[in-house]
C-alpha cells in the first residue's frame, strides 16, 4: 500500500501512543496525503495497521470534514464562509470562484483540476477572506491575486 | 482603566525566525524550564499554588482558574497523568492561538514542559487543528529542536524527570475543541463529547487523570513561573487579572491580535489600536467573546470594560476573546443565520435538542431571509432556544443559543422588517 519510508513514518507515529488505535487521526492524515482520499482499501489497510475493525476507521473518517471518503480534484480549495470572512470579502470570493471554476459547492471542475469546498472559520478572521489551497492558508488576497495563485498551482 | 498594551506573549511575534529555538534561547528561553525540573522553582505542589495565586484563568473560553483545575488531580495516584493542550482554535472570531503556534511555538513548548513537571505528567499531546498546516510544522520543529537540545526524553539533564511531547492532529471539526471530545479524538474513536462527571482530571485520556488547557493558557506558564504570581496578578482588573491576546475582526480599519491587560474600554480598542470603523461607518453591534457570546449594542460597547465582572454586568462574556465588530450596513438576521449554520453544521449529533434544534433554527432563519418570514418566527426562535439551552451533553448548543437569543431580542426590529417585507402567503 505505501512505500517503506511512509511505513516507517507511520510506525513512528504509532509509537507516540500507548494504544495503536489512538494513532488513528495522524495515520489517516498521512494515508490521505499519499492517496488523495481514503478509499475502502486504504481504510481497511489502516484498520489492519492499527489492529482495529474497518468499521472503527470508517466511523472516524465519516465524522471529519477534512478526511475525505470520496475522491477530489487534483487540488482542493476551502473558502471560509463564517461571519467575519463573509462580511469582509468571502461572499465575493466565493461567487468569483464558483463562476471562474464553473462549479457549485463541493463540485469538481470538468478537467478534474479543482474541487471547491466551503469551510468554517479558519482562525484567520482578522485577515479575511481566508482560504486554503491543498491545506495551505492564504489571506487578504484580491481576486486578481487569487486568480494568479490558482494559475500557479 | 486606561488601555495598556503589553508585549509578553507577543514579544517575538514580529521577529525574524521568531519560531526558531536560537531566537527563543537568545531571550532566555527554556531557562525557567531547566530551573523548574531541577527543583529550583519549588515543588510541584508549590508550582500549582503559584499558578493559582497568579489569578491565571483558562483562555479557551470557559475561563476557569488554571491552578485550581490542576489541583483537582488525584494526589499520589499511580496512574499516568496526561497533559493535553487544546489548539483546536475554531470558535468563529478567534485567531490568537494560531499566532502562538506559528510565531512562537517554543514559548508553548516550554510551557508544556513546566506544566508537566507541576502536574506530574510524563506525556503531553498538543492537539492542533489540521488547517494549521504551518503551525503544525512549526510546533513539530520546535519539539524536535527541544529534544535535540536535550530538554525532553528520559532522565532529562540528569534530573530523573522524563517527558515526551507529541503533536496530535484534528480533522476540521469544531466540536473537538470541547475538551472531552478532544480526548475521544485522540483516542481514535468518534469524537462525541463525554458526560461529566467524571471530570478529565480524574478520568480523562485513556481513562487516566488528564489536564486539558488552551494554547494561550499554557504559553503564559513560563512567564508566571519566571516572574512570580504577584507580577501576573498585578496586571489589569483586580478581580480578573492578567494580559490576554484579543482578536479583532470585522468592520474595523486595523483588525488583528492585540495583547492588552484586562479591564480596558472596548470602545477605546476599536477607536485606538483598531483604527476606528472601516469607511467611517457607524457601529451597529459587537460580538465580544467569540461567536458563542451575547451581542453588545453601541451604547454598551461605549460603557463596557473587558474583564469578566464588568462584561457579566452587560449579560455577556469574554469567552475566547474573539471580538467581531459589525457596522451599520450589517444585516443582523443574515449575520445570525451565518452563525447558526455554523452551529448546525458542527453539532456532533449526539443529543436530540442540539441535533434537531440547530437545523430547525436555520430553517426559520432561511425563511426570514428569503422573504417568507412569519410574524410568530421571532418568538418561535426564542422558544426553541429555551428548549435547547441547558439540556445537552456539551456547551456547543448553549453557545448557539446565546448569540441567537441576544440578537433576536436586541434587533427584533430587523426581524420585524423582514416579516413586513415578506410576500404574503397566497399572493402571486
Ligand atoms: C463546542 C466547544 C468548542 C470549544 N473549542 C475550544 C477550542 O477550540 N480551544 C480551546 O482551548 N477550548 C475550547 N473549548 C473549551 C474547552 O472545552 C476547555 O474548556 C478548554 O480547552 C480548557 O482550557 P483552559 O482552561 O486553558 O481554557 C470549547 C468548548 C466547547 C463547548
Ligand atoms: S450539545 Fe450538540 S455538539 Fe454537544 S454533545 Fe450534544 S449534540 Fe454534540
Ligand atoms: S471567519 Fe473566516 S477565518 Fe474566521
Amino acid at each position: 500500500m505505501f512505500p517503506e519510508d511512509v511505513i516507517s513514518e507511520l510506525e513512528e507515529i504509532r509509537s507516540h501512543y500507548p494504544h495503536a488505535k489512538a494513532a488513528m487521526m495522524p495515520v489517516l492524515h498521512v494515508a490521505q496525503q499519499q492517496k488523495g482520499w481514503l478509499d475502502q482499501e486504504t481504510q481497511a489497510w489502516v484498520a489492519d495497521f492499527l489492529s482495529v475493525d474497518p468499521i472503527e476507521v470508517h466511523e472516524v473518517v465519516t465524522f471529519y470534514p477534512m478526511l475525505y471518503a470520496t475522491p477530489n480534484g487534483e487540488h482542493v480549495i476551502h473558502v471560509c464562509r463564517t461571519l467575519s470572512c463573509d462580511e469582509c470579502g468571502a461572499r465575493e470570493l466565493w461567487a468569483h470562484l464558483k463562476s471562474k471554476l464553473g462549479v457549485e459547492r463541493g463540485g469538481t471542475t470538468s478537467d478534474g483540476k479543482f474541487t471547491l469546498r466551503a469551510a468554517e472559520c479558519l482562525a484567520s478572521c482578522g485577515t479575511a477572506p481566508a482560504f486554503l489551497v491543498d491545506g495551505e492558508r492564504h489571506e487578504s488576497l484580491s481576486l486578481d491575486e487569487v486568480d494568479a495563485l490558482l494559475e500557479s498551482v | 482603566m486606561a488601555l495598556k498594551m503589553q508585549s509578553i506573549l507577543s514579544a517575538r511575534f514580529d521577529k525574524e525566525n521568531s519560531y526558531h529555538i536560537d531566537t527563543y534561547r537568545a531571550d532566555g528561553g527554556y531557562e525557567t524550564y531547566l530551573e523548574t525540573i531541577k527543583g529550583e522553582k519549588g515543588t510541584p505542589e508549590e508550582l500549582v499554588a503559584l499558578v493559582k495565586e497568579s489569578g491565571l484563568k483558562g483562555r479557551g473560553g470557559a475561563g476557569f482558574s488554571t491552578g485550581m483545575k490542576w489541583s483537582f488531580l488525584p494526589k499520589g495516584t499511580d496512574k499516568p497523568i496526561y497533559l493535553c493542550v487544546n489548539g483546536d482554535e475554531s470558535e468563529p472570531g478567534t485567531f490568537k492561538d494560531r499566532q502562538i503556534v506559528e510565531f512562537d511555538p517554543h514559548q508553548l513548548v516550554e510551557g508544556v514542559g513546566i506544566t508537566c513537571y507541576a502536574i506530574g505528567a510524563h506525556t503531553a499531546y498538543i492537539y492542533l487543528r489540521c488547517e494549521f498546516a504551518l503551525g503544525i510544522r512549526r510546533v513539530k520543529d520546535a519539539i524536535r529542536q527541544a529534544y535535540e537540545a536535550g530538554f525532553f526524553g528520559k532522565d532529562i539533564q540528569g534530573t530523573g524527570f522524563d517527558l515526551d511531547v507529541h503533536v496530535h492532529i484534528g480533522g476540521g471539526a469544531y466540536i473537538c475543541g470541547e475538551e472531552t471530545s478532544l480526548l475521544n479524538s485522540i483516542e481514535g474513536v468518534r469524537p462525541y463529547p463525554r458526560n461529566k462527571p467524571p471530570f478529565p482530571a480524574v478520568e480523562g485520556l485513556f481513562g487516566d487523570p488528564t489536564i486539558i488547557n488552551n494554547v494561550e493558557t499554557i504559553a503564559n506558564i513560563p512567564h508566571i513561573v519566571k516572574n512570580g504570581a504577584e507580577w501576573y496578578s498585578g496586571f489589569g482588573h483586580p478581580e480578573d487579572p492578567g494580559v490576554r491576546l484579543w482578536c479583532v475582526s470585522g468592520h474595523v480599519n486595523n483588525p488583528g491580535v492585540f495583547e492588552i491587560e484586562t479591564g480596558f474600554s472596548l470602545q477605546e480598542l476599536i477607536d485606538g489600536p483598531c483604527g476606528g470603523m472601516k469607511n467611517g461607518k457607524k457601529l451597529k453591534a459587537v460580538i465580544p467573546g467569540g461567536s458563542s457570546s451575547k451581542v453588545l449594542m453601541p451604547d454598551e460597547v461605549a460603557q463596557v470594560t473587558m474583564d469578566t465582572p464588568t462584561i457579566r454586568g452587560f449579560d455577556s462574556s469574554l469567552g475566547s476573546a474573539g471580538i467581531i465588530v459589525l457596522d451599520e450596513d450589517t444585516d443582523m438576521v443574515e449575520a445570525v443565520r451565518n452563525l447558526m449554520k455554523f452551529y448546525a453544521h458542527e453539532s456532533c449529533g449526539q443529543c436530540t435538542p442540539c441535533r434537531e434544534g440547530t437545523p430547525w433554527i436555520v430553517k426559520i432563519l432561511n425563511r426570514l431571509c428569503t422573504g417568507k418570514g412569519r410574524q410568530e418566527d421571532m418568538d418561535l426562535l426564542l422558544d426553541l432556544a429555551s428548549n435547547i439551552e441547558g439540556r445537552t451533553v456539551c456547551a456547543l448548543a448553549d453557545g448557539a443559543c446565546w448569540p441567537l437569543t441576544s440578537i433576536v431580542k436586541k434587533f427584533r426590529h430587523e426581524f420585524e422588517a423582514k416579516v413586513a417585507a415578506a410576500t404574503p402567503v397566497g399572493a402571486s
